[in-house]
């Protein structure tokens, strides 16, 4: 047992085999049960944790080899541009409406954040943790760090928004009846940053374009925003 | 052949995007001044669309995969997140979903207004 273990943990191939298996299984539930809920994401992450809590595998042997997956992260978002090069008129016929929906989102968050805040008499260092939950990571993190916020928990929590979002779309658009492509990817982009554009990309390439730049331009105001914020609030 | 010309371009800019973040001031990802960079690199026409689009492709449908060894990370950041776990899963859950109705309705509303 003990030297399976020691295998395993030394492996360059068993965090990226288990991450693509555990994935695999996630679509293959998605696929047969067809509910929002039975999220590949979201059932990939729980199967690789119970593996890895079960075997005694640390977090540190599984990224030996996933690593190499975030690391593709980059040049994927980058590669969000060529669906927005494809709807770029789309784009400009819309402007108005989309600058409004990621305007909208933005102020959205920072009532919901301020909200709770008052609620459970949260002091500013939870406030500029909270705000940039909804935001790339990349940015995300440092604007908690200039602000003031305790960084990691910031990044869970931009994680865990990420799987929410991502969980959560296509129950949200069904209930409140958004059915434009437009208006679903920003929706998604704004509120979910890059792990929901996962999600927008899924459900179609002008869902997946609107979404990307949603991420870009949320996460630039938002480092704008922030600050002013908790100056204004605090 | 084809496919290692798309993932030099891709991994080009990916780099460059990096080093502007390194240089310049703002707080803005390299990913971010990567997307910004290939943007304008397709609206130029210094780069084709077809000199990029397969591997693109590739990548955007693997992103979803790409996600998991980060969010395995929470198993990691579970001790420091107990402090504050109510008001952030209602921040993370509720306000993940109120974000995203809202600015749906928003975009949606101001689309429809037009036509």
């Amino acid at each position: 047992m003990n030297n399976i273990v020691t295998v395993l943990s030394d492996s360059l191939f068993f965090g990226m085999t288990i991450s693509l298996l555990c994935y695999g299984v996630g679509l293959f539930i998605k696929d047969r049960t067809k509910l929002a809920i039975a999220n590949p994401i979201l059932i990939g992450f729980i199967l690789i944790v119970c593996i890895l809590k079960l075997f005694h595998i640390s977090y540190d042997s599984y990224m030996n080899g996933a690593q190499y997956l975030s690391y593709l992260l980059t040049p994927a978002t980058v590669c969000l541009a060529v669906p927005l090069y494809e709807k770029l008129q789309l784009l400009k016929d819309n402007i108005a409406a989309i600058i409004s929906g990621i305007a909208a989102a933005i102020i959205t968050n920072v009532l919901v954040v301020w909200l709770l805040c008052v609620t459970f008499t949260l002091d500013k260092t939870i406030f500029a943790t909270l705000i940039p939950k909804s935001i790339t990571t990349a940015i995300g993190m440092v604007v908690s760090q200039e602000t003031g916020g305790i960084e990691t928990i910031t990044v869970a929590l931009i994680c865990i928004t990420g799987i929410v979002g991502n969980v959560v779309a296509e129950i949200v658009f069904k209930l409140c009846k958004i059915d434009e492509p437009v208006a679903k990817g920003i929706a998604i982009g704004s509120s979910a940053h890059v792990l929901g554009t996962a999600k927008a990309v899924e459900m179609g390439d002008t869902e997946g374009a609107m979404s990307g730049l949603a991420v870009a331009v949320a996460g630039i105001l938002t480092v704008i925003i922030a600050p002013l914020m908790l100056q204004l609030l605090y | 052949m084809r496919y290692v010309k798309q993932f030099a371009i891709i991994i080009s800019i990916s780099f460059v995007g990096e080093l502007l973040k390194e240089f310049l001031p703002f707080l803005v990802p390299a990913s971010i001044y990567g997307l910004i960079l290939m943007l304008v690199a397709l609206v130029t026409g210094l780069i084709k669309l077809e000199q990029v689009k397969d591997a693109s492709t590739f990548l955007l449908d693997f992103m979803p995969v790409m996600f998991l060894p980060a969010t395995v990370g929470l198993m990691e950041s579970w001790g420091t997140m107990k402090s504050i776990l109510i008001p952030a899963t209602i921040a993370c859950i509720i306000g993940t979903i109120l974000v995203m109705a809202v600015s749906g309705k928003v975009t949606q509303g101001i689309i429809r207004r037009k036509k």
